[in-house]
């Protein structure tokens, strides 16, 4: 962060919003800050509030302007990031850690050698190093409860593909600029299909409904087919075999 | 006590308010498109504006009453019939057992409202019992489906004097965290033309077309997603705006420029396809005034319901209601 920099930036979103931006780009330290920045809005509990959330780089705060002037949610998000460094705030409390089975390739997730060639790996190394890759919810969107994870190494900066493939299923895990998608349903897709799980992120009629929040992290182990199948036909609680743990704070 | 659907649109969903609060989760608002209509519905029914109601995108249906129930219709106005005789739109009406409500195409505007008393009893999901297609939260109503009504009593026969929202008009914005992507000229231009509602249009947004070149952003195209609230007007690609509705997803990459005020976003949303819309920016300290005028006109709605006098000309047989029953003498 140089002097020039602008950030972190606050800006008022329409007639009920204030946003507050810690980069233009996606970086570690801009998530972590807007993850970090959100917790501690939602426990300072402002009177007034009505909802907070982030995306990559900025956290999201919705209030009623007439019980909460404009002003009034300035001054506050300008003294409440004075208080100190956001970028190497640690993370919000209350974390998971998610390890969720996950068939790497076959015909269940075709496009997984595409994926390994184009960040320059055999298809063997690739599962060893996705694997083991310890990714973030770096914020849930597009579909409800729908998690983009990262950043993964370097090397799986990888583009999205030109023509998107016409549909993937249901907890899908695809890959694409550093980052991975578990889908929450079937979709459309350009980034590309490299495991398959059985994970399902948003679970209407069952408690919690959401299994994700921002700031949770995920391992994708890899299992054989057999496995899956096996997980599949006890999946009652959607949950796709995943083991859950706490993160300590 | 409830309604049997016998005939329906292909667009028909519960919607109350909608559901706050899970925006981090992906799960945008929905609730109805014409906020206003809802509370005009309460109000002519004398219960509370938070209560689920059907609405009823470009056409209705046809609804059997399982057993007394009083109703109102509100938001764009439709052909309605009880039993083939036409009955007044913004206005509430008794069902006897057995009578069928029948509601047609859209007269103008995009979206009607059938409000049960006691509201329609559907199970509720997070606290609402909106339905969102686009996130695959509820479905639309069916034929067969019923439409329970929660408890219920009071008159029926009231009329209410709505606001005329449903061709389109002058939309009051105010500048959002993007609007500085797009420079003066842009701007200027974007608020001197007059748009067309063009053909894509269901609850997760309308597009807007216009003659002349289109409203890109300047540079800065490759922006991170960020948070999207309903009235957001984006401009896709192209610079065509998208005027975002409660189905709008949670977040999004095109730039905003403009956020509709939620006290027009009712107009908007009842703009037919070609109808022409102008976009007007208002300062923030003004669109907070305009809201609450906004909100304390709602809740003053009730004060606008009068009684339904109905037009011996729309009696089909007029000799056969009594007519001077009760009456004991002309000089009373």
């Amino acid at each position: 962060m140089t002097r020039a920099d602008p950030f972190p930036l606050i800006r008022t979103v329409g007639l009920d919003g204030a946003l507050v931006t810690f980069a233009d780009t996606m970086t570690e330290p801009s998530n972590r800050a807007a993850l970090a920045f959100r917790g501690a809005l939602h426990e300072a509990g402002w009177e007034g509030v009505v909802e907070s959330s982030t995306s990559l780089a900025s956290a999201y705060l919705r209030f009623d302007p007439l019980r909460l002037s404009h002003a009034e949610v300035q001054a506050r998000l300008a003294a409440l990031l004075a208080e100190r460094d956001w970028y190497a705030a640690p993370l919000p409390s209350g974390r998971k850690l998610w390890r969720v089975p996950t068939v790497y390739g076959t015909d269940l997730a075709p496009q997984l050698e595409d994926a390994a060639a184009a960040a320059g790996l055999d298809v063997d190394e690739a599962v060893r190093r996705l694997g083991k890759s310890r990714v973030r919810v770096l914020t849930i969107g597009f579909a409800p409860g729908q998690p983009y994870l990262g950043p993964l190494a370097p090397e799986f900066d990888i583009p999205r593909l030109q023509q998107l493939t016409p549909m993937v299923p249901e907890g899908a895990l695809v890959c694409a600029i550093r980052q991975l998608i578990v889908f929450a349903g079937p979709t459309p897709t350009g980034w590309r299909h490299i495991g398959q799980t059985a994970f399902r992120c948003f679970r209407p009629g069952m408690e919690p409904t959401f299994a994700l929040n921002p700031g949770d992290e995920m391992v994708f182990e890899p299992i054989e087919r057999a496995e899956l199948e096996h997980i599949r036909a006890h999946n009652e609680d959607g949950t796709g075999g995943a083991k859950v743990e706490e993160i300590a704070a | 006590m409830s309604l049997i659907v016998r005939r329906i649109g292909p667009a028909c969903t519960i919607q109350d308010q909608g559901r706050e609060g899970y925006l981090d989760q992906g799960l945008s608002r929905s609730g109805a498109a014409d906020l206003r209509a809802l509370y005009e519905g309460a109000a002519l029914l004398r219960q509370k504006p938070d209560l689920a109601a059907l609405e009823m995108a470009g056409m209705g249906g046809e609804f059997e009453a399982v057993s007394p129930v009083r109703i109102a219709l509100t938001g764009a106005p439709m052909q309605a019939s009880i039993d083939g005789s036409p009955v007044a739109w913004n206005a509430s009406h008794a069902l006897a057992k057995g009578q069928r409500l029948s509601i047609g195409a859209v007269l103008k505007g995009g979206y009607g409202y059938l409000h049960l008393g006691g509201g329609i009893a559907s199970e509720p999901f997070l606290g609402s019992r909106s339905a969102h297609l686009a996130a695959r939260v509820g479905r639309a109503v069916a034929v067969g489906d019923t439409l329970e009504n929660g408890p219920d009593k009071g008159e029926a026969g009231m009329k209410i004097a709505a606001e005329d929202r449903f061709c389109g008009g002058t939309l009051r914005v105010v500048a959002s965290f993007q609007t500085a992507l797009f420079d003066a000229e842009t701007l200027a231009r974007f608020e001197a033309t007059e748009f067309r509602r063009g053909p894509r249009a269901n609850r997760m947004g309308m597009q807007m077309d216009s003659d002349g070149p289109g409203f890109a952003a300047k540079g800065q195209l490759n922006i991170l997603s960020e948070v999207i609230s309903p009235g957001d007007i984006q401009m896709t690609g192209t610079g065509n705006p998208f005027i975002l509705l409660p189905e709008c997803q949670t977040t999004g990459g095109y730039p905003r420029i403009a956020t509709v005020l939620p006290c027009d976003l009712p107009r908007a949303a009842q703009t037919p396809p070609g109808g022409a819309v102008r976009f007007q920016f208002v300062s923030l300290d003004e669109a907070v005034t305009l809201h609450a005028a906004w909100l304390k006109d709602l809740a003053r709605l009730s004060a606008r319901v009068e009684p339904l006098v109905r037009d011996p000309h729309d009696i089909p047989d007029l000799l056969s209601y009594q007519l001077i029953s009760g009456v004991v003498s002309a000089n009373d």
